[in-house]
């Protein structure tokens, strides 16, 4: 077993400044934090390495960070401009029992993340969801599609803080 | 029920009025649509199974709307499955009658005010003949539900449909 410092030390040496970041503050599990465009990498090394085997992806879930600035138009609508968008990965070893969570966090304007399906097959529909809610484009997808919502939405992305229900949807009215 | 009620002279003869009749063999034998949607389902299958015993109204599942009499709206309408929904009435033949089941089919229940994926009442899109109210209603209910559309197809007249 490994703990989340020996194994942000490990990867810090081999991935040097694509490893950002170790958080520990209580409560939540310590979590590194690493590049998006280099996060495919890393996993496939947190997968194969001997001592590592992180062989499971338990979950893969978006977050709307909403810390950028809130901007009102003219019709009085806010809306969010600039702050980031982060992808969280729960990674088990099932052999060796360790656990760990990797976090990307990517610019909301242009959200962008590598995507992770090579190294877990499980990512595939975890990742259309987090595309599907937040609008994160993961690069290299083999089927990026929207998976819950229709696939003519045209409203935007329903799980981001300056999100805007529409009046109608083909003719059906929205709001209660 | 206005079947047997008539005086029998011969043996074999039943008088009634064709409205009557047809009224009669519609209540008795409501196929619904094999079709479920949420939780709301789990109950009408359990109506549907033999302690609560549907059938015993005539009542039996029919994978095919094409031959099917009603459409139980068992849960949540989302507006992806509300096309859905609107389709598969639109394939079943006339006379044909709708059971909006539990609170999310009747309005949008807990997805009321939050539900950005939700179609607040499944009568935006289809005309509801009985409305059963639960979260999800007991099987008890849902026979209640079907009893009143059976008394509702009982008063219908040929020339025009009631509902």
């Amino acid at each position: 077993m490994k703990s989340p410092e020996e194994i942000f030390n490990f990867l810090k040496e081999k991935f040097g400044n694509s490893v950002i970041e170790l958080k520990t503050d209580k409560p939540v599990d310590p979590y590194i934090i690493v590049d998006p465009i280099e996060v495919d990498k890393i996993c496939l090394l947190l997968r194969d390495h001997s001592e590592l085997q992180f062989d499971s992806l338990m979950n893969l879930s978006g977050i709307d960070d909403a810390n950028g600035d809130k901007v009102k138009d003219e019709n009085g609508l806010e809306s969010i401009k600039g702050g980031t968008l982060s992808v969280y990965y729960n990674i088990e070893s099932t052999s060796i029992k360790h656990k760990l969570t990797l976090r990307v966090s990517t610019n909301r304007e242009k959200p962008e993340v590598v995507t992770v399906t090579e190294v877990w097959k499980s990512a595939d529909w975890h990742e259309r969801e987090a595309y599907d809610m937040y609008g994160i484009v993961f690069l290299n997808h083999p089927d990026l599609r929207r998976i819950l919502m229709p696939y003519d939405w045209e409203f935007g992305y329903p799980l981001r803080k300056d999100y805007k229900n529409p009046e109608f949807y083909r003719g059906m009215k929205v709001p209660y | 029920m206005g079947l047997l009620d008539q005086e029998f002279t011969e043996g074999n003869i039943v008088i009634t009025k064709t409205e009557d009749l047809f009224n009669w063999a519609r209540l008795s034998s409501l196929w619904q649509v094999g079709f479920g949607l949420a939780c709301c389902a789990i109950e009408m299958m359990a109506t549907s199974a033999s302690h609560y015993d549907f059938d015993r109204f005539g009542v039996i599942p029919r994978p095919s709307p094409r031959q099917s009499d009603v459409i139980i709206i068992s849960g949540t309408v989302t507006l992806k499955m509300a096309i859905r929904v609107k389709r598969l009435y639109e394939q079943m033949p006339d006379p044909k009658y709708v059971i909006s089941m539990g609170s999310c089919a009747n309005c949008g229940g807990p997805y009321w005010e939050h539900g950005y994926h939700v179609l607040k009442g499944v009568d935006r899109v289809i005309p509801v003949d009985v409305y059963v109210p639960g979260c999800p209603p007991r099987p008890e209910a849902l026979l209640e539900g079907l009893l009143k559309l059976q008394e509702k197809i009982k008063n219908e007249s040929i020339v025009k449909k009631s509902a």
